[in-house]
């Protein structure tokens, strides 16, 4: 298993190197080969660490590669923990960055960065894997702010964009927000646990449970909920929660394959895996699920309204992604951890679909994202349209499809979760089920039904996606219809993940659905008795009504409402308030302290008052100034000697 | 076998006989470029002994040496170092060496005198690190400030002669209170031996006043807050090489002499008085890189952004009194006292490549500032990489040596006082938000200035100067351990005399 994980690992990073260093010897098409085979070596490699450890029974692997560094006798190391979670992260991470590899194959054809480009998706391979991989604190930092540079590498990849080279410093600054608190979490658990290891960490947690310090007004907090809140905040700004999830919406800017890769399928979910890694320490605290399930409800909620006015259609499915990480948060709040997984799984087959989907649209309209200006491309391109039309359905939770039973699972699990906050998050994903399935459908809708609205030169050059772009579309299509069916029993009510994620006793609300579980076409039938698969029914009657039935009324509710609309166009007014308070404000700080702090006080009055004085006194004694700088100096070195003389003497 | 050999009396003269050589040959810019050039990769190569014949389980002082200098006062020529100095010895040698080829092509006036400036620097900064006498010391550290003095006067920009003075008047009063700190501690003890000093009593007072009179030598050159402004002036004014001689060692001096002389001969008034130097480097990581968010011209935002790095070197040696009162134990010290130095070492790597950067696009466009440029990334893709890689380093990114020794100075912090760490930590976004907006600003974008459009990528000189840093960069990021494990002992050694009270 150490030779296995090592080539996992490695294999990407070798095929990033080489593509990125070499990328002019090799050419375009040995770029693309030589990752290509670096993924998939990986790919293939974790599907057999996946069946040894799930199926064959084989021991989770932990170990040390190598020792970081040593200081205060506590051990830094790099090494692996490959457990059952793991392993189905390193399935969905490698399986979803192979197709979106050979997917960049056709979409970047003929963009000069070529070689760049996968050199860094390679590179995000290999980062992600070292975040999913690590069996300690420091090397999941290390592959958290990894992937994080990736993501500004390649949010602006097309560095001439402004808009693009904006985001990518959004992006990078707003997460780095959410890393001071994940820094200070980690600190916080060296301090209380001293040891940064996963395994000996969760040994001790039990023990730490109700130890209490003063941090903040010497009041006494408990270190465990200080400490998975502090974490959570990472988690925050990675998984975009609100309020730190303005940067994900702007990561738009960079090139489809990574908005799916990246921005959707496995970066923004790490969030999501740090908690459910660290479920032994969330247990502990009441606290601090019940702030991780109402940060997660109001991501839910709130983010999915926002995809309703959205025009450009990578950002509807970009809210759609925000809104979504919230189910799983809120699932991971509810003490439901292997749903939250389950979610993210289905999530990130279903929502790099409908983003590479997205994208051959984008390369059939000449790189135009404004769904007002497509329509009725359904009869052009019937591999994307039918693939999407799945993507779509999975992610509405319709009936038998993947999303469906990751979704209700997590309605379910909320509902009777005793959670404060349970009740809020309850109503929040309910509604949510609605608002997905209205913007999803409306954008299904306004992209491959009623009129064709481009223009003549587009219309006329329409036309189905080359291979490269529809093979991924199919083989993603697959999972997101199936994978459903087939994980929920294993994944939600067996043994799969074993001692890889804790939840105590009367926590376990999964136990609880478990009881009433059986078997998955049972399930399908008891969803049709539940409200959810109802209120998303409504959802894209309302849809279709609205945007293709009668057209008109959409602008005219827009026209009776414009204070929500606008509420809702500005995004609740979060971007403007950052720009202004946080990058505005600490620009004026930064120029007072300069001009004032600096320049006026220290220089004005300390600095060069002296010298006036001095100057002054010189003066007298100007005649003895030559100007030659090695006079001065000269005359300073024999003073220096003068002055020892006389002290010594 | 190095035993008996003066090895540290070779690594000090060595550069110096080669400065007065390179000075001889004068008019023959060719043969002196050669010739300085093999007397920095000389003394490299002399100076890697150091490392592999370190015995890194013992405080002693290592490689010493000793003789009588003035024998009526007691003043000797003693040198030695430990797992503190080693380090920082080697970073100067190997500074020195890529300095010199920075500075090829670049420097065409009076070239010997430059490259001699450098080599003369080299063997006395050198001198500082080893000097176990505080005569020799003081003398080495005097004399240090006149090649750079003289450097920046000479060879500098526009304002020279204002930021060379400023320069030196700055830390020429720093240096007559130490001068003068130097002496009340021979007065007392009949000896000019700096271990001497590290074992002998003091009384609060004395150690109160000695601790202000330190502060302030040492502070100047840190530099701390409010004493930091002379630091961007020569920086802007000083010649690409200057700036990285002054931002890779001349501020870890400063450092060290907080290591060397602070901590062990006055840990009282350490003790008594570290919430001073604690908020004085808050200021530095906060204040400051308020302050680099606004410059506008590169080298000032660099040279602030080095201030407010520092500030972590002075934060993770001070924090140790915290941690020593909360668990009664300097077992969770020496990651502090550790992370400090391997900031040291880390800064020195980072801090210089981005001054030859900014050399880079300077010689080229003749100008620093930000708005002149953008897009760079168009014209230049090879530096731009690399420019970006440093500016991650500068933002403390894993994998790069920058994130050690912040790592390790916010997890002691956060164990001496939660505050303090949440305070330390907002360079996570302060000094991302520094160096990437004018990363934004200057390489990525459209090309605006036409000057940009007919930018020439690196040379091969170039690429191997800023490649061999960046090399250093990943590798110490990588695996600091070879670093780490050298200093355990002196560090333990250290924290010991900083807790064990003199009074």
């Amino acid at each position: 298993m150490h030779t296995l994980s090592l080539v996992i690992v490695l294999a990407p990073l070798l095929g990033a190197i080489i593509a990125g260093f070499f990328g002019k010897v090799i050419g375009r098409a040995g770029a693309h080969w030589v990752t290509i085979i670096g993924v998939a070596i990986s790919c293939l490699l974790s599907l057999v660490v996946f069946k040894q450890i799930i199926f064959d029974g084989v021991a989770p692997y932990n170990a040390s590669v190598y020792t970081w560094l040593v200081s205060d006798g506590i051990k830094f190391e790099v090494g692996f923990l490959v457990d059952q979670l793991t392993a189905l992260m390193m399935v969905v991470v490698t399986f979803v960055s192979l197709m979106v590899h050979i997917y960049t194959i056709g979409y970047m054809r003929d963009d000069p960065g070529y070689q760049r480009f996968f050199s860094y998706i390679s590179l995000f391979t290999f980062s992600m894997l070292m975040l999913i991989m690590a069996n300690n604190f420091m090397q999941l930092f290390f592959g958290w702010e990894a992937v994080g540079l990736v993501s500004y590498l390649l949010i602006g990849f097309w560095h001439h964009k402004e808009s693009a080279i904006y985001a990518n410093l959004k992006a990078f600054l707003v997460n780095r927000v959410g890393d001071l608190g994940f820094l200070l979490g980690i600190a916080a658990v060296l301090m209380y646990f001293n040891t940064l290891d996963y395994a000996e960490v969760f040994h001790l947690a039990p023990s730490m449970a109700n130890v209490t310090d003063d941090f903040v007004m010497n009041e006494q907090w408990s270190v465990i909920t200080v400490i998975c809140i502090l974490l959570f905040v990472g988690a925050m700004g990675k998984s975009a929660q609100v309020p730190l999830h303005v940067w994900l919406p702007d990561s738009m800017e960079g090139p489809t394959p990574i908005s799916a890769l990246i921005h959707a399928a496995t970066m923004v979910t790490a969030g999501v895996y740090m908690v459910a890694r660290m479920s032994p320490l969330f247990e502990l605290s009441q606290t601090a699920l019940s702030f991780v399930i109402v940060i997660g409800a109001i991501t839910a909620l709130f983010m999915g309204l926002l995809g309703i006015v959205q025009n450009d259609i990578k950002r509807v499915i970009a809210y759609s992604t925000l809104s979504q990480l919230g189910y799983m948060v809120v699932a991971l709040g509810a003490s439901a951890y292997a749903t939250g997984i389950f979610h993210l799984m289905t999530h990130a087959f279903f929502k790099a679909l409908l983003f590479l989907a997205a994208g051959s649209v984008i390369i059939a309209m000449h790189h135009e994202q404004d769904m007002t200006k497509m329509g009725g491309l359904k009869k052009y391109m019937p591999i994307t349209y039918w693939t999407f039309l799945m993507g779509a359905l999975a992610l509405i939770g319709f009936p038998g499809f993947a999303g469906f039973f990751s979704k209700d699972s997590i309605i379910e699990a909320v509902h009777i979760s005793t959670v404060p906050g349970a009740g809020f998050a309850y109503a929040a994903v309910l509604i949510g089920v609605f608002i997905t399935a209205l913007y999803t459908f409306r954008m299904f809708f306004l992209v491959f039904h009623g009129k064709e609205r481009m223009d003549e030169h587009t219309r006329h050059h329409l036309h189905e996606s080359p291979p490269v772009v529809t093979v991924p579309l199919v083989l993603l299509a697959i999972p997101s219809v199936i994978i459903g069916a087939i994980a929920i029993e294993p994944l939600q009510f067996g043994d799969f993940f074993g001692h890889a994620i804790m939840v105590l006793p009367e926590h376990n609300v999964l136990e609880v659905l478990a009881a009433e579980y059986h078997g998955a076409s049972n399930f399908i039938l008891h969803g049709l008795m539940a409200p959810a698969v109802w209120l998303s029914l409504l959802g894209v009657g309302v849809a279709w009504f609205l945007y293709l039935k009668r057209p008109d009324i959409a602008g005219e509710i827009k026209q009776r409402f414009p204070g929500i609309y606008n509420l809702l166009d500005r995004k609740y007014g979060a971007d403007d308030f950052n720009d202004a308070v946080f990058a505005g404000g600490s620009r004026s700080l930064g120029r007072f302290l300069w001009r004032f702090g600096d320049i006026k006080l220290i220089d004005g009055v300390m600095v060069n008052g002296t010298a006036f004085g001095i100057g002054k006194l010189s003066g007298v004694i100007r005649r003895v100034q030559s100007g030659f700088l090695y006079h001065y100096a000269f005359a300073m070195i024999i003073g220096l000697l003068v002055l020892l003389t006389w002290f010594v003497f | 076998m190095f035993s008996d050999f003066p090895l540290l009396s070779l690594v000090i003269w060595l550069p110096i006989i080669g400065g007065l050589l390179v000075l001889a040959a004068g008019k023959n810019d060719v043969l002196v470029r050669w010739l300085a050039l093999a007397f920095a990769l000389l003394t490299f190569l002399v100076s890697l002994p150091l490392y592999t014949g370190f015995d890194s389980s013992t405080y002693q002082m290592q490689f010493a040496e000793s003789a009588s200098w003035v024998p009526t006062f007691n003043i000797h020529y003693s040198l030695g170092i430990d797992g503190i100095s080693m380090p920082l010895i080697l970073l100067t040698t190997f500074t020195t060496v890529l300095v010199v080829i920075a500075s090829w092509e670049v420097i065409q006036r009076r070239v010997s005198q430059y490259m001699a400036a450098f080599l003369i620097m080299e063997g006395l900064m050198i001198g500082v690190f080893c000097a176990l006498d505080a005569v020799l010391f003081y003398v080495f550290w005097e004399f240090m400030l006149l090649p750079m003095f003289l450097i920046i006067g000479i060879w500098g920009g526009q304002r020279r002669v204002y930021a060379a003075i400023k320069f030196f008047l700055y830390t020429f009063l720093g240096s007559v209170l130490l001068l003068v700190a130097i002496l009340y501690l021979y007065f007392q003890s009949g000896s000019f031996s700096i271990l001497d000093f590290h074992d002998m009593r003091l009384s609060m007072n004395a150690q109160i006043v000695l601790f202000f009179a330190f502060l302030l030598a040492f502070a100047v050159k840190v530099p701390m807050w409010p004493v930091h402004t002379w630091l961007p002036d020569a920086h802007v004014e000083a010649p690409t090489g200057g700036s990285v001689i002054l931002a890779a060692i001349m501020l870890k001096l400063g450092a060290y002499g907080f290591v060397r002389f602070m901590l062990p001969i006055v840990p009282d008034a350490s003790r008594e008085l570290d919430w001073l130097i604690i908020l004085l480097s808050l200021i530095a990581v906060v204040y400051i890189a308020m302050v680099a968010l606004v410059q506008e011209d590169m080298k000032k935002l660099i040279a602030y952004s080095s201030i407010s790095h520092m500030g972590f070197v002075t934060l993770g040696l001070f924090v140790v009194f915290n941690i020593f009162e909360k668990t009664n134990s300097v077992a969770g010290a020496a990651m502090g006292v550790e992370g400090a130095l391997v900031q040291m070492i880390s800064h020195g790597f980072v801090s210089g490549a981005l001054f030859l950067c900014v050399g880079v696009m300077y010689d080229r466009m003749h100008s620093r500032n930000i708005s002149d440029y953008g897009g760079v990334v168009n014209t230049m893709p090879v530096f731009s990489g690399l420019m970006v890689f440093f500016a991650m380093a500068n933002a403390g990114l894993p994998g790069t040596s920058g994130f050690v020794g912040e790592f390790m100075v916010i997890l002691a912090t956060f164990k001496a006082n939660f505050w303090v760490a949440v305070l330390a930590s907002t360079t996570l976004v302060l000094g991302a938000a520094y160096t990437l907006w004018m990363v934004k600003r200057v390489i990525f974008g459209k090309v605006t200035n036409p000057q940009v459009a007919e930018l020439k990528d690196l040379n091969a000189r170039e690429t191997l100067v800023l490649g061999s840093l960046a090399v250093m960069v990943l590798l110490l990021g990588l695996w600091p351990a070879p670093l780490i494990d050298v200093m355990h002992a002196s560090v333990g050694h250290l924290l010991e005399q900083a807790v064990r009270s003199k009074l």
